[in-house]
């Protein structure tokens, strides 16, 4: 018999047992459940299943979740850049603590943020209030629900290209001087080409963040059918009314668009590895 | 705040020089207050607000939720789940890193894929695939509730499997990276000398990576008592039963509770607060025994 | 493009990185700034480019005052150790870089850029190779497209930092040869750090030692070589022995003997003799000269190596001999140093921080 190894040979034990224990938990945990979610939407044929992604109700939501996270991931990749630029490159009081900030939106419970959100840009809260006596409404619309998706998108962004920045070499912005650049042509031209690969990947993590969030954004959203009423949302509601089969068909479509964003992630990572090199 | 902008320090400026590698002053200002604005605004107030909606009408109030007994179930309820899944993510976390950073087996990017999952898919969508796998009406599930009269769904299992899900990349995340870059060196060493399997673990691995772990739990944690999407799908919102304090949270919210709400969200913020500067101290002080590169959750 | 630096001093935060330097560069000349780590050669050359600010002092180029000019004004050519190219160009955009950058009034039209880089590329010897990226190029081609993109913007004056010191031996000893190539045929003033003597001695017109902060001595490579003036440029370039003498009237004396040199100008008092280990005559009987007892001896290319104990205090030498030589361990070896040269020997001990001393005698 050939000596076929599925592994390549290691003087280090424990192999069989930390990864069937790995491939068991992964089967439990994520594998078969999501298996069982796309044999659920099997079961539909396509009668079934295609009013229940061509409907009005379920085509709002679809639009309202994607244009809302991506004009939120858009914004995060803009500020992202920013506050990553400012907490590496420059040095001022505050400035450790700020940084410690940034991750809030990991630590702080979706709910939590959603109430606290809701209540501040609600027509009688802190910053509610100030746009309140010129007609404008943040809280149960759109605009509110933009605001809680750049809350929790924010440390993407911010998180992907504070490392690449820190390690960006002094030499390559000095070579670029002594050519004669200016230092927006730097920043222009060198500097944010190369931070391009983190900036994509940041954005990347934070909208699909921002497609699937419920906790933050149900409080603040307003949840009108049609209106302000996101996917998840719109899964809920069908899960209250027992009707599994249409709540597994818009889970599928979300499925689907998660591993694509994933997709794209690897990809972008493969590209920037082959192209620039290792480091 | 924004005024010390001096960076980098230059014992005389007196020249028209400017370095070519940082921005004018004027930018450097400006940028900073930016920051600091967006920031403030994003991220402080919110977390301002939970506070001051709690203390609005006094510490007496404030306390009062404390003394709700759904409030309390729901306490009780998020300590049982947190117990339950850190540890066992933990586990997970161990030795999907030994199998993965030590080995090269084929499918090994794949399977780091997998783990990061749960990180792109929507916490109710993670609901809804166990309501399909283990609710009454699936196969599963009916056999487990008629053969063995086990709920699985609208019960706290249910609350804790969902729990699992949502974390069980951060403790594997931080592991992988970092082990990775140990290299097998150590363990090698210590096997040539005569130490087992376990042992390796034990005396070398484990010294090796216990602040990564210690990183990793701290966030599982963090994650594992706040979270609110997938657990309310599974849960059922069974009072006193199946509620965690996030759910209860938004219970009180809907029920114009809202000094209770924020009193009991003020917990949970108080939770990341401490989550924000426990990470940022070990980030500070043992940077080099932490995995480095991007970390994004 | 002449070059004149003066007094130019540089301070890092209380630490004086550079000692009021003064150092004027021809025309066209070929500059080697030689010295240890720390000796302030790296920070002269990226004041020279305008990476840095001195603290005081200026320096000109040509009959202009460039202190006051940012780096990106003074249109230097720098080429770093680490060829900070710019990983998501091309090799052929990189080169061009320097050329698309400029304000629209004085860019070269697009297809003129295009033949500049590739005419550079070809002076470099990397034709083939515009359309890769930097990470696809060994360490030697990235080295010569960083050059070919520092010539690109036609330089007043080239600078080179270090640029062999990340290439392994063989490649390095082919792209000096090449440099010097390039620098003949396009007749750029250029100054380049190293810290390898050999590769200074080779390339360049003229040697720049450099140690502390302070310029020890400049002059071409048989100067710097042949008659060092200080006790640390004797000890920096090339092998050297020393030995701790006294001066009495002229006469040299190594404890209780003289050595036969005559120093007739040097006042009395201690001193340091310096001298070449290659640069010896082998005598017979010892009347006047230094003796000692061979110790180790060990093969040096065509000739051996050997440590010699000398006195009662066995002070050690090296000197060397010819590879038949008969001399065995524990032998008794005569020689004199043919050329040599004294330092006042409380220089010695401060001699790298303090001023240069008057070289005395030879």
């Amino acid at each position: 018999m050939a000596t076929f190894r599925f592994r390549e040979p290691s003087i280090i034990p424990g192999f069989r047992l930390t990864f069937g224990f790995t491939i068991f938990y992964l089967m439990v945990i994520v594998i078969i459940p999501i298996a069982g979610l796309f044999l659920k939407t099997f079961e539909l044929d396509w009668q079934a299943f295609y009013p229940i992604i061509s409907g009005p109700r379920f085509l709002a939501a679809l639009k309202l979740s994607f244009g809302a996270s991506l004009l939120a991931a858009m914004f995060n990749a803009v500020i992202g850049v920013l506050v990553a630029w400012v907490l590496v490159r420059y040095e001022f009081p505050g400035r450790r603590a700020l940084d410690a900030m940034v991750d809030l939106p990991f630590a702080l419970p979706t709910a939590v943020a959603g109430i606290s959100l809701a209540s501040i840009y609600s027509p009688n809260g802190w910053i509610g209030s100030l746009f309140a006596p010129f007609g404008i409404k943040i809280a149960y619309t759109p605009l509110g629900i933009w605001i809680a998706l750049v809350f929790i998108g924010l440390p993407f962004v911010v998180r992907s290209v504070q490392p690449v920045l820190q390690d960006f070499s002094k030499e390559i912005e000095e070579a670029s001087a002594t050519l004669g650049a200016s230092r927006p042509q730097t920043i222009s031209r060198v500097m944010l080409p190369a931070l391009l690969p983190a900036i994509l990947t940041g954005f990347s993590l934070a909208f699909a963040r921002a497609v699937g969030e419920y906790g933050s954004v149900i409080f603040i959203a307003g949840n009108l059918p049609r209106q302000t009423e996101i996917l998840p949302l719109l899964i809920v509601f069908r899960l209250e009314e027992f009707n599994y089969a249409a709540a597994a068909a818009i889970a599928a479509v979300m499925l689907v668009a998660s591993f694509i964003i994933l997709l794209a992630i690897n990809l972008i990572q493969v590209w920037s590895q082959r192209r620039f090199g290792n480091g | 705040m924004a005024d010390a902008a001096l960076h980098p320090a230059r014992p005389e400026a007196a020249s028209a020089f400017r370095s070519p590698v940082t921005e004018p002053l004027g930018f450097r200002v400006f940028a900073i207050g930016v920051t600091v604005l967006l920031m403030a605004l994003f991220l402080l107030l919110p977390l301002a607000a939970v506070f001051v909606e709690a203390f609005r009408f006094g510490l007496d109030k404030y306390l009062e939720v404390f003394k709700n007994p759904d409030a309390i179930g729901a306490i009780k309820l998020t300590l049982l789940v947190a117990a339950i899944a850190v540890p066992c993510n933990l586990i997970f976390g161990i030795a999907a890193a030994w199998s993965i950073a030590k080995y090269r087996f084929p499918g090994r990017a794949f399977l780091i894929s997998l783990i990061d999952l749960p990180f792109s898919v929507s916490p109710v969508v993670a609901g809804l695939v166990y309501i399909l796998l283990l609710g009454s009406n699936s196969a599963i599930g009916s056999w487990l509730l008629q053969d063995f009269g086990i709920r699985v769904i609208f019960a706290v299992p249910g609350v804790v499997l969902a729990t699992i899900f949502v974390t069980f990349p951060f403790i594997a995340r931080e592991l992988i990276p970092l082990m990775e870059d140990q290299g097998n060196g150590d363990e090698e060493a210590a096997i040539s000398l005569g130490a087992s399997g376990w042992q390796a673990f034990w005396y070398v691995t484990l010294p090796n990576v216990k602040w990564a772990l210690l990183y990793g739990v701290l966030l599982c944690n963090a994650r594992a008592m706040g979270e609110f999407g997938a657990v309310a799908v599974l849960s059922g919102k069974l009072r006193g039963e199946t509620v965690t304090m996030p759910l209860q949270v938004e219970l009180f919210y809907n029920e114009y509770m809202t000094v209770a709400a924020f009193s009991l969200a003020s917990v949970l913020a108080g939770l990341a607060l401490v989550t924000l500067v426990v990470k940022s101290w070990l980030e500070w002080r043992y940077a080099d025994q932490l995995a480095t590169g991007a970390r994004t959750h | 493009m002449e070059l004149s630096i003066r007094n130019v001093q540089k301070e890092f935060g209380g630490f004086n990185a550079l000692h009021e330097v003064s150092l004027d560069i021809r025309s066209g000349e070929l500059i080697a700034l030689l010295g240890p780590s720390g000796s302030g050669k790296t920070t002269l050359l990226r004041l020279i480019a305008g990476l840095d600010f001195p603290s005081s002092g200026q320096i000109f180029f040509g009959e202009e005052d460039a202190s006051r000019k940012s780096v990106s004004e003074r249109n230097v050519g720098f080429v770093f150790q680490h060829y900070a190219l710019f990983r998501h160009m091309t090799v052929a955009d990189n080169v061009a870089f320097g050329l698309k950058i400029r304000p629209a009034a004085t860019r070269p039209t697009r297809a003129e850029i295009k033949r500049r880089a590739l005419e550079l590329l070809d002076l470099v010897q990397l034709s083939g190779l515009a359309h890769r990226y930097p990470s696809q190029l060994s360490g030697g081609q990235r080295q010569r497209v960083a050059l070919a993109r520092a010539l690109a913007i036609e330089p007043r004056v080239l600078l080179l930092d270090e640029p062999f010191g990340a290439l392994d031996a063989q490649v390095r000893r082919e792209l000096r040869r090449w440099l010097r190539e390039i620098h003949d045929a396009t007749g750029h003033t250029t100054v380049f750090v190293t810290h390898d003597q050999e590769e200074a001695l080779e390339l360049a017109d003229r040697v720049v030692v450099m140690s502390q902060g302070r310029i020890e001595q400049v002059g071409t490579a048989d100067q710097v070589y042949d008659n060092p003036v200080s006790p640390f440029v004797y000890g920096f370039i090339g092998d050297s022995s020393t030995l701790p003498v006294r001066v009495e009237q002229g006469d040299v004396w190594f404890e209780d003997r003289s050595i036969g040199l005559r120093a007739p100008h040097v006042p009395d008092g201690e001193a340091t003799l310096y001298f070449r280990p290659h640069d010896v005559e082998l005598l017979d009987g010892c009347g006047g000269c230094i003796a000692g007892t061979a110790g180790v001896s060990r093969r040096v290319a065509g000739t051996k190596r050997v440590e010699l104990a000398i006195g009662g205090a066995g002070h050690r030498v090296e000197i060397e001999l010819p590879v038949d030589h008969p001399a065995a361990t524990r032998s008794r070896i005569a020689f004199r140093p043919r050329r040599w040269k004294l330092f006042p020997a409380r220089e010695l001990a401060a001699a790298p921080a303090t001023p240069l001393p008057e070289p005395v005698a030879a």
